[in-house]
């Protein structure tokens, strides 16, 4: 019984490139910056052993506390915009009719946009003589964080309403069928329907966004090099800063490392929270 | 296993950014190729054609012969320059030659010995000595010990403005403060912005400082924080430079969204160009950048004049700031330094001087003044030539002079005043905080 199972499987060496790549390409990378974070460099010459003083640096200068304030600010602000842009539209988009295909095409576009492209087009538009924003959008804090949500979620809205319209289109017309027999009402219909049945798709575009804005990087660095000030520099953005900037490689390892252990840990806690792992059919008896 | 474990070490350095910066400097060989040929970086942009020429050129000539060399120039494209030389100087393929702008961008190789000790090579070689204008040269040095020869056009600070705009409204290019404030007043009340600035990019809001603190206390206030004293940045011209500041940004003198302006997408000079703007002080590359995008307007409209006066002020209204120009330096583990130092000594060439102003540069070599009639734009060229070698003091950009790592934070500092997340009392503060 066993052997005839395994012999299903592939062999365990099929795996082999793929976590050769990962441990070469991120692995064995990761571990070096994390030694780095232990040295004060400054890229000529030997690395000099500094011992804790990045990390007590990082965690005592108030920068990165800062940084991880509009960090959060930023990824749940952009989240929340993106899912509900991207469920209605996705919904909206799920639906037979030949405009809408024609549409979710047109839609797409951003996304097939580079982010630097994307952001240096809306560098333009912003400006107040002969852009179409009027004002100094990018010189006051809630403008350049909201210019950031916006242009984040301009660009990325398309990918997650492609996942919520995959989504949409998966649920058996049956559903909805029986619920208007029942008298049901649209808004009824999309409250105790579509939405329970997409939640295992909310939680993969939730997971992909998250671990998304903590890698956001292109768009404050052309759009507000985390200005006014340092109002908007995320943690990805004061990396690139202590590292290319300043040539502090040591502190901006630690930066790095604290990342790492961050996002991994959130991604392990989103994994939980939405049940990602053990993910439950929403169509059982069905 | 050294060179076991530094291989592997390179190899997986090539991969993450932080790392990979981090990696390459594990390795300690020599720069240069295997065959004896010498690698150049150089910025690589438009103007880097002239560089190009000058390499082919000396590579055929009798000194390259004499000195068994020859050189390889290696465009390096983009902003990411600084970091991109930074990396490779850490690494066995660093260049023996390479473009710098003196001051702060190359006191991290000079201590880590990286950078050859030009003074004795300049003062034992009148080429060299007599060559340059003495303002560029000493702009150049750290410590009073020169690192690196000029090798590209001059980019000192101008302020330009719109003559068409300034004759409408009957107004003179201003000399003295109070009447840069008097001219504010009437174009303001005629609906136009008087000054045209590049907020979002940062270092265009730097300009301003730079000037009002030499005219207000002189070169030598800068000097002392560029030569290590933090301390320098207490100075009553600072905190005087900064009020200023703050004055003319509350008076709307830049206009009311500077800061979503950018200089880098030609926001600021379209303002200027079609008459949004009256003024714009600007390195003197703006010049070409009117020249490429509103030829019109740079050839008919566009004027420029130095930086006024400040009532009371300590500094010479002769004295500029900006970029001198741009310098070779040579790598002190290079294979071959007869080869480099004999190529550098072509930048002080009427050959190499000619082929800059035809590109439209002001070279820093001292006898340019006669050849500029061959410039595209003579006129301007002259003015800017003058200008540089009258000036008793030419000030290194701030951001350019101190070292990176207080770069960073001081163009951040610079940000918050201009946008009003600080006041000048704190802009000060924070200013001597830095290392």
């Amino acid at each position: 019984m066993s052997a005839a199972r395994g012999a299903g499987r592939p062999h365990p060496s099929w795996a082999l490139p793929a976590v050769l790549f990962f441990g070469f390409f991120a692995l064995v990378p990761m571990a070096l910056a994390f030694g780095l974070s232990f040295t004060s460099w400054n890229g000529l010459g030997e690395p000099r052993p500094a011992g804790l003083a990045n990390w007590h640096a990082l965690l005592t200068d108030g920068r990165l506390t800062r940084s991880l304030g509009v960090t959060v600010a930023l990824t749940v602000v952009s989240c929340a915009f993106q899912t509900t842009a991207a469920l209605l539209l996705g919904v909206w988009a799920a639906g037979p009719q030949r405009n809408r295909a024609v549409l979710s095409a047109v839609f797409f576009v951003p996304f097939l946009l580079s982010s630097t492209a994307v952001s240096l087009l809306f560098y333009a538009l912003l400006d107040p003589n002969f852009g179409i924003v009027p004002g100094d959008t990018l010189g006051t804090t809630s403008g350049a964080f909201l210019a950031l949500v916006f242009v984040g979620g301009w660009q990325f809205i398309p990918f997650h309403t492609l996942i919520y319209q995959g989504g949409a289109r998966q649920i058996p017309e049956v559903l909805y069928q029986a619920a208007a027999i029942d008298g049901a009402g649209r808004l009824r219909r999309f409250r105790s329907i579509t939405l329970p049945q997409l939640r295992n798709t909310a939680a993969t575009s939730l997971v992909l966004m998250v671990v998304g804005s903590l890698t956001y990087f292109e768009t404050v660095l052309i759009l507000t090099q985390g200005g006014p000030g340092t109002d908007t520099a995320i943690l990805p953005y004061l990396m690139y800063e202590a590292g290319f900037k300043a040539y502090d490689f040591g502190y901006a390892s630690a930066i790095a490392s604290f990342l790492v252990v961050a996002a991994t840990a959130l991604s392990l806690l989103l994994v939980r929270v939405t049940g990602f792992g053990a993910m439950r059919s929403t169509r059982e008896g069905m | 296993m050294e060179t076991y474990s530094r291989r592997w070490f390179l190899g997986a350095g090539t991969t993450a950014l932080v790392s990979a910066a981090g990696l390459t400097a594990c390795g300690s060989g020599g720069p240069g190729g295997s065959d004896g040929t010498l690698t150049a970086f150089v910025y690589g942009d438009d103007a880097a054609k002239v560089q190009a020429k000058a390499v082919s050129r000396f590579n055929a000539s009798a000194a390259a012969r004499e000195t068994k060399g020859s050189l390889r120039l290696e465009k390096v494209p983009g902003a990411e320059y600084p970091a991109k030389l930074r990396t490779a100087m850490g690494s066995p393929n660093a260049p023996d030659v390479f473009f710098n702008w003196g001051g702060g961008s190359i006191k991290a190789y000079r201590e880590a010995g990286q950078i050859v000790d030009l003074t004795g090579t300049i003062a034992g070689d009148p080429v060299l000595k007599n060559g340059f204008l003495p303002s560029v040269l000493a702009a150049g040095a750290l410590g009073g010990r020169e690192y690196g020869i000029p090798m590209r056009g001059m980019q000192p600070v101008i302020l330009f403005y719109n003559k068409t705009l300034f004759a409408e409204h009957g107004l003179k290019p201003p000399a003295t403060w109070d009447q840069l404030l008097d001219n504010n007043a009437r174009l303001k009340k005629a609906g136009i912005t008087p000054f045209a600035l590049g907020g979002a990019d940062i270092w265009p809001e730097l300009m301003w400082l730079e000037y009002l603190v030499d005219r207000i206390g002189g070169p030598e206030v800068f000097d002392r924080v560029k030569n290590g004293d933090p301390a320098g940045w207490g100075d009553p011209a600072v905190l005087k430079a900064a009020r200023t500041v703050r004055e003319l940004v509350d008076d709307g003198a830049f206009g009311k969204g500077f800061s979503s302006v950018a200089y880098t997408n030609g926001g600021a000079p379209a303002a200027l160009a079609k008459g949004k703007a009256a003024m714009h002080l600007m390195g003197s590359w703006e010049y070409s950048t009117q020249l490429g995008k509103f030829p019109d307007f740079a050839r008919g409209h566009l004027g420029w004049c130095p930086f006024p006066e400040f009532d009371g002020g300590a500094g010479d209204v002769r004295n500029v700031v900006g970029n001198p120009t741009n310098y070779w330096s040579v790598n002190t583990r290079t294979r071959n330094k007869d080869t480099a130092l004999a190529f550098l000594r072509t930048c002080a060439s009427q050959t190499y001087a000619r082929e800059l102003i035809a590109n439209g540069d002001v070279p820093a070599t001292a006898n340019a003044d006669k050849l500029l009639d061959a410039s595209p734009s003579p006129e301007f060229a002259r003015f800017q030539y003058r200008l540089v070698r009258e000036a008793p003091a030419f000030t290194l950009s701030w951001d350019q002079a101190v070292d990176p790592d207080a770069a960073t934070p001081m163009l951040t500092e610079v940000n918050k005043l201009f946008v009003g997340k600080s006041s000048p009392e704190r802009f000060v503060a924070a200013l001597k905080a830095l290392k």
